[in-house]
């Protein structure tokens, strides 16, 4: 699914998107959590993370997993110091009214798979 | 372990900054990128330097992150200077947290840190005193 769709789906609004032409971009899977662990321990690259937290340390996690789009759910609006970092980043920001729960069901039904919980293979 | 390892990062990391929490491992992963080393190692990597920096960040009093690297492997070490770890067994068990609510309430202290940790480091070893402080030392393979 095209990013523009999954925005449509979603009735997002953009916070900050960027130059690139992300309303391309295909997503396959996503994560939705709160908890930045959560989304650390699921290594494989994101496309898409949904969440309800705002702070700086999203776009960080965001980052450091090589995820791309961040949708805050519950119509929630990120700090300044997010969308300045974001900006930094070249990390795209939008915003959903609707609740995490029902974010990720209406992805789901739309075909967006799980993450597949292949962790990074390690030696052990 | 093979000699010739080249210092490649050495950053202060400070206690409770969370709008520069973060910046280290950041760093890291650009420079582990510019150096050429495939973006899997760099993704398991930025993602234990990034546990590691928020645990300084969120319960130490400041320490410092080094990151260094030779042809096999990349050696990360961060170190701060206390209150250290009360029960290091419970610190590496998943969902041990001692964080406060608001820690948790930014999205951290799933007590996941060090489970994830040692979940993408080859080596992991960690030495903790209330005196000295905390000592982590991981070692991720970049060759088999």
């Amino acid at each position: 699914m095209k990013l523009k769709t999954v925005k449509s789906l979603l009735k997002t609004e953009t916070i900050f998107e960027g130059s690139e032409d992300r309303d391309n971009l295909e997503v396959k899977n996503a994560c939705g959590a709160d908890l930045m662990s959560d989304v650390l321990a699921f290594s494989n690259k994101k496309t898409l993370l949904l969440t309800g937290l705002t702070n700086p340390q999203v776009v960080r996690t965001a980052e450091m997993v090589g995820t791309k789009v961040i949708i805050f759910v519950r119509g929630k609006e990120p700090q300044v110091e997010t969308i300045s970092l974001a900006n930094q980043l070249n990390i795209s920001l939008y915003s959903t009214d609707k609740p995490l729960f029902e974010a990720c069901g209406l992805l789901y039904k739309n075909g967006i798979g799980p993450e597949e919980m292949n962790y990074i293979k390690t030696s052990k | 372990m093979s000699l010739q390892k080249q210092q490649i990062l050495n950053k202060e990391i400070e206690s409770f900054n969370f709008q520069s929490g973060g910046e280290a491992s950041s760093d890291l992963k650009n420079i582990l990128r510019k150096l050429g080393v495939p973006s899997q190692i760099v993704r398991k990597t930025a993602i234990i330097t990034y546990e590691l920096e928020m645990n300084v960040v969120i319960h130490s009093l400041g320490g410092e992150i080094t990151a260094s690297i030779s042809e096999d492997e990349l050696e990360i070490s961060v170190d701060d200077s206390g209150p250290g770890i009360e029960d290091l067994d419970k610190a590496f068990t998943a969902g041990y947290s001692t964080a406060s609510e608001e820690i948790r309430e930014m999205g951290f202290g799933a007590g996941m840190g060090l489970v994830n940790v040692k979940r993408y480091a080859d080596q992991i070893e960690v030495e903790s005193s209330k005196e000295n402080g905390t000592h982590v030392k991981v070692i991720i393979k970049l060759a088999d």
